[in-house]
């Protein structure tokens, strides 16, 4: 445990220093998340070359990932009860940012699914039962 | 209460009501038999609030308790990044149409939230804040403040619009007959960041891999389109 919170804590770290040092639009911890990818899935390629078991991901940071992400829930809190700072603004405007809310999230929801749903169908070589095979249906 | 709180506990007592608010909100949901309408991050973000109204306690002060989980989403983002390594294969298999959508519902997101604001005589200072709020809530506050809008209230707005992702979006995908886990994370991440990647990573494994995909993919992707579309504002 102490070597996946260091591996954690050090992509988080990695990640910011990064993305201000090369200026990249995008925030530390998104960075982190593609650098900790690309970093396990090379030491998966070494295990399998080494004819080693193919453990796509230590279990001790399994765990650890499973723990935070089952609590991300949680970390949106403290940003959220900002809200009550705006609520002036809220009150005043609450019609169009109620609509565009609802509107536009339900729009990209539905446009990312039925784009995604379409190109999906367009590849025959995916097994389209794929996405149920570790778990239960819809 | 406050006498009571020296300031040394204040930051624990506001740390113990977060985390308590949030075990509310997950028993609420858990007797309501998992419903998406009870959300527990909305749930717990009304209880907080309440508390804080009903002992006059600066949003501020508040913070100073709570960053410390708040701290934790940068850790956590990058953990993201296990589910992801877990469905690789899936990922691999499908990279174009995965790239494609998250394009598109990134587009429509930032296009729409203007525009929908826009023509009902929002102020450009709630458009500009409500055209980045579909990538996760730190990227959305980054883009804000670039744009010319008001940080805070793109917080605000990507986690009501989680919530909204949430909450409608496993009945929205059932209308449309969507019954592939992949299309589900995905367009639960790329629409509603998060709090939506939260409720479907609940469900389902798959969906939880295709939804951080989405996430890292759409906070890029915002980045780099959000302050394009805010060019669109008529000036």
């Amino acid at each position: 445990m102490p070597v996946a919170l260091t591996v954690l804590l050090g992509f988080t770290l990695l990640g910011g220093v990064l993305a201000s040092a090369l200026h990249l639009p995008l925030l530390g911890p998104v960075v982190g998340m593609f650098a900790l990818a690309l970093a396990l899935g090379l030491r998966l390629r070494w295990r399998r070359r080494d004819g080693r078991e193919d453990i796509p991901v230590p279990a001790a940071l399994g765990r650890l990932a499973d723990g935070l992400i089952g609590l991300m829930g949680l970390m949106f809190i403290p940003a959220g009860v900002g809200v009550i700072v705006e609520l002036g603004v809220l009150r005043q405007q609450w019609l169009p940012i109620v609509v565009a809310l609802v509107g536009s999230t339900s729009l990209s929801l539905l446009v990312t699914a039925l784009v995604m749903r379409a190109l999906l169908r367009r590849q025959p070589a995916a097994d389209p039962d794929a996405a149920s095979l570790d778990g239960e249906s819809p | 209460m406050n006498a009571l709180l020296t300031p040394a506990l204040a930051p624990l007592c506001w740390l113990t009501v977060t985390v308590g608010a949030y075990l509310v909100g997950v028993l609420i949901q858990r007797r309501l038999r998992g419903s998406p309408l009870a959300n527990p991050v909305l749930i717990a973000i009304v209880l907080v609030g309440a508390v804080l109204a009903l002992s006059h306690t600066p949003y501020a002060n508040y913070f100073q308790g709570a960053q410390f989980i708040h701290f934790l989403l940068g850790p956590t983002t990058v953990a993201l990044a296990i589910p992801l390594l877990r469905n690789l294969a899936h990922i691999r298999r499908s990279l174009w149409p995965i790239g494609a959508a998250i394009v598109a519902g990134s587009l429509v997101a930032g296009v729409s939230g203007l525009g929908l604001v826009w023509l009902l005589g929002g102020s450009r200072q709630v458009a500009l804040s409500m055209a980045p709020k579909a990538a996760t809530t730190p990227i959305a506050m980054a883009i804000s403040t670039q744009i010319g809008g008001v940080a805070a209230l793109s917080a605000v707005f990507a986690i009501l619009g989680g919530i909204v992702a949430a909450v409608a979006g496993p009945s929205l995908l059932k209308l449309i007959g969507v019954t592939d886990w992949r299309v589900h994370g995905l367009a639960a991440g790329t629409a509603g960041s998060g709090i939506a990647a939260a409720q479907a990573a609940s469900l389902n494994g798959t969906a939880a891999a295709f939804a951080a995909l989405a996430i890292g993919l759409n906070g890029l992707i915002s980045a780099l389109l959000v302050p394009l579309i805010a060019l669109l504002w008529p000036h």
